[in-house]
């Protein structure tokens, strides 16, 4: 077992990054990360690699990383993961690979997701994540990718690596999905998100932003008159839930999406320089407590919210949101209001809010999830009193391509159903990421794009045969 | 990128844009919209596809300049330019039958977006009576165009300076009231006030009455949920499920409301000189 303890992440004090936008993680220096790196055991058996959804060859990285050899340590991530500086910063890791990783079992893991963050980050500032050494392959023919999230990117990069003409639909004016929109500018920085896209488009891979497809296109149209062999739709879970409570449509609540909307994609940090505006109340309460709550709890904070509070049902342990999220917001000043349960939101006249009616909760038997199911304590309820409320609940599928595609089945969340290789019921269509399986995960989405491009790849050379 | 073609004014404040793009000219319906982001600092905005020329591959945006963006427009946006961004056709067409007698109502700008739904029910074979509203007789858009597709048209202006003197609303409640007529539906679109009014003066003669909703708007494609409308006690999107509902059962007041959301952050200054009721 390794004696040396798991090299901790430098950050921005937690007093000064709560006032700007700027990356929260700084990253390892080249010391740390080849002290980090020594501490792998290079397993020939690595239990790591299978916590990775998509495989990536850890061990092999890392020792090419220890042995200095960069370039080498790139090509080996991206053999399996073409978004590297993007899963280093936001995959959970501790559910995942470091999760698995034999370190871990008496002591502390491998920081794999830094140490994938600093090689990534590496070759991006040195340019060694240079197209020429990217293979073509052999395919022909025109794939559609509909949607620019890690889904519709993965997929798009494996099929032109194969040979294939992709173009990218994208209803939005940039792409990258909840990259861009969603997941904010202190934990993934926007210029990093765009630099893989260019990337992409550097190997020929085509993006239209605008084109909203069941609108502009219906996937028919793809596959018909503008003569695509294969589609792939990639378009998330953007439609946010609501809770159905009294006072929802208060003026200061938002559904998370907008909020993070306005901010990220766009930057109404910077009104009036940019147009768009964003509501900011003194004291605000975000309901729910998975990684959209938090990264809209701490950019209200950011915005000149005084007071921050998450509201939750549960408890801290059942918190979705991945760990290092919870403690980074309780560091910057975030309020965590546990086993308590929003009923109604209170306004005033003029209709804003003025309040949010909750109650107290406590844990009673466990439900059919294996979780403590909360129970109302009778006469507990009380008003905190705020002036902004962002419900981060949830979001389910967008039915625009759903409802445009006949012959195309769903599940009944609306769901798009398909094979674990991306197959839909029907035949030249395959989907995957959320749009599949429910909002999940950044690298989850990133596998199903990856399995569904090699179907397609085998779907096309059947065809053509 | 898209094209300005041509621009006219058809008001003091009130401008016409013909705008290239081939691709939204191809499929969209009446009763659409897009979206348009100006340059790269800029706000998304909705804007109803007032024409469209399928061989031409053109749209016709109507626009009113009652802040940023839309006065924006009006300054920077000749022929020649170019629009960073426009996404559409949006939102669900205008349910188009033969119903025998259709009623459309346009107020202000709202006649704009009224037209080429009116022109639809015309073509399906309704009789069509427009009834079109203003503050007064420079501020009257579009007449000579819904003249061309109506059967009966009538005018009203605030002030009486051209047609009737008063509101679209009282056409429409003699019309309503004549036993001689009967009405199978009512279109509106217009400021929040006058649709509201609408719906109030047809819903004791129970004639389906629809109006085309102005939210706020962010993405336009159902992502944000920030359009949301309250229609018979349920939320709806307006990007998505609409921008039309039965006006009968639309919440206005809440409305309203939230189209105040930004009003203490965006210039209060209306190109109107704060006169002009039809942000209300
Ligand atoms: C605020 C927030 C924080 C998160 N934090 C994390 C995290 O820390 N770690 C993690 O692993 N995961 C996180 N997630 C979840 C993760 O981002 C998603 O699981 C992942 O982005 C899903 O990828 P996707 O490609 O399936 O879809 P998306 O990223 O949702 O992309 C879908 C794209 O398709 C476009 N689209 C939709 N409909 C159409 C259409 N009809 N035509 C054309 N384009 C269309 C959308 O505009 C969008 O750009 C977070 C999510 C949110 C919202
Ligand atoms: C489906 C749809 C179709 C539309 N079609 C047209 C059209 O064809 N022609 C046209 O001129 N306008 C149309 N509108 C309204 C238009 O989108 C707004 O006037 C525009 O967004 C205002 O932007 P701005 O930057 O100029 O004003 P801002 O500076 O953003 O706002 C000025 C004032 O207007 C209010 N406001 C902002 N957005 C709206 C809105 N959507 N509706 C009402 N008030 C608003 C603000 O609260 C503010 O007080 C449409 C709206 C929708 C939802
Ligand atoms: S992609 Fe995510 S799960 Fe896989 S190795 Fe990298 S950080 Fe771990
Ligand atoms: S399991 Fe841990 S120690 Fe073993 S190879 Fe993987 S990262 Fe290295
Ligand atoms: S404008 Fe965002 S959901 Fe309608």
């Amino acid at each position: 077992m390794s004696r040396v303890a798991r090299h901790a992440m430098p950050e921005q004090p937690a007093n000064e990054r709560s006032k700007n936008f700027k990356e929260v993680a700084l990253g390892y220096d080249a010391e740390t990360a080849q002290a980090e790196a020594a501490r792998c055991l290079q397993c020939p058996n690595p239990r790591c690699q299978k916590g990775c959804p998509v495989g990536v060859d850890i061990p092999d990285f890392i020792r090419y990383l220890k042995e200095g050899k960069m370039a080498e340590a790139i090509i080996a991530l991206k053999a399996k993961n073409s978004l590297p500086a993007v899963c280093g910063r936001v995959c959970p890791q501790e559910n995942q690979c470091e999760k698995e990783c034999v370190l871990g079992i008496r002591g502390e893991s491998v920081a794999i997701g830094r140490l994938e963050r600093y090689v990534a980050d590496y070759a991006r500032e040195h340019r060694l994540d240079c197209v020429a050494c990217e293979i073509k392959g052999e395919g022909h023919g025109r794939v559609a990718i509909v949607g620019s999230g890690p889904a519709g990117l993965t997929a798009a990069g494996d099929l032109v690596r194969l040979g294939y003409e992709v173009t990218v639909f994208e209803a939005l004016h940039a792409a990258g999905g909840v990259l861009m929109y969603g997941i904010p500018e202190f934990r993934l920085p926007k210029e990093i998100v765009q630099h893989e896209i260019n990337q992409l488009k550097a190997l020929g891979v085509k993006i239209v932003t605008n084109a909203v497809i069941g609108r502009t296109y219906t996937i028919d149209e793809l596959l018909g008159e503008e003569g695509y062999d294969a589609v792939f739709i990639g378009t998330g879970a953007g439609l946010p839930h609501f809770l159905h409570i009294e006072g929802e449509n208060l003026n200061g609540v938002y559904a998370a999406n907008e909020f993070l909307t306005r901010v990220n994609l766009m930057r109404a940090y910077q009104f009036p320089k940019v147009a768009t505006p964003v509501y900011i109340g003194e004291s605000v309460a975000v309901i729910g407590a998975g990684n959209v709550a938090m990264d809209a709890a701490r950019t209200a904070k950011r915005l000149g919210a005084k007071e921050v509070s998450i509201v939750y049902r549960r408890s801290e342990a059942e918190m979705p949101a991945r760990k290092e999220e919870i403690e980074h917001a309780k560091e910057e000043g975030i309020q965590l209001c546990l086993l308590t349960n929003p009923l109604k939101i209170i306004g005033n006249e003029q209709g804003w809010v003025t309040g949010l009616e909750v109650s107290r909760m406590e844990l009673g038997e466990p439900d059919a999830t294996g979780r403590r199911r909360p129970v109302e304590i009778p006469g507990s309820n009380y008003t905190m009193p705020v002036d902004m409320v962002v419900l981060a609940i949830g979001q389910g599928p967008n039915p625009l391509v759903q409802s445009t595609t006949p012959g195309l089945e769903t599940n009944r969340h609306g769901n798009i159903v398909a094979t674990e290789e991306g197959q839909t019921s029907k035949p030249g269509v395959f989907a995957g990421g959320d749009i599949v399986t429910g909002a999940a995960t950044v690298i989850s989405a990133m596998g199903a794009g990856k399995k569904a491009a090699a179907a397609i790849h085998r779907y096309i050379q059947e065809k053509n045969r | 990128m898209a094209i300005v073609l041509s621009k006219e004014s058809l008001s003091q404040f009130v401008k016409k844009y013909v705008v290239e793009a081939p691709r939204i000219a191809k499929k969209c319906l009446p009763g659409q919209f897009v979206m348009l982001r100006l340059c790269e600092d800029g706000e998304r905005i909705p804007l109803t596809i007032a024409d469209f020329d399928r061989e031409k591959g053109t749209i016709t945006l109507i626009v009113q300049e009652v802040g940023n963006t839309t006065k924006q427009m009006g300054e920077t946006l000749s022929p020649g330019a170019n629009i960073l961004d426009v996404l559409g056709p949006l939102g669900q067409p205008s349910e188009i039958e033969n119903y025998g007698t259709v009623v459309c109502v346009g107020g202000g700008i709202g006649i704009a977006p009224v037209y080429p739904i009116a022109r639809a029910y015309k073509e399906a074979g309704n009789k069509v009576i427009s009834i079109l509203g203003a503050r007064c007789r420079d501020l009257l858009i579009y007449e000579e165009e819904m003249r061309a597709v109506s059967d009966e048209v009538y005018v009203t202006t605030d002030d009486g300076s051209y047609g009737e003197k008063g509101f679209v609303t009282d056409p429409l409640k003699r019309l309503l009231s004549d036993p001689s007529v009967k009405i199978d539906r009512i279109m509106a679109i217009g400021p929040v006030i006058m649709m509201k009014n609408v719906a109030e003066t047809s819903r004791p003669f129970g004639v389906k009455t629809i109006a085309s909703l102005n939210t706020i708007m962010v993405d336009g494609t159902g992502m944000c949920g920030g359009c949301r409308v309250s229609v018979g006690g349920e939320n709806r999107f307006a990007c998505v499920d609409g921008p039309e509902f039965d006006a009968h059962l639309v919440d206005f007041k809440n409305l309203v409301q939230r189209q105040q959301m930004y009003k203490g952050q965006e210039a209060e200054e209306y190109s109107c000189g704060g006169q002009c009721k039809c942000l209300e």
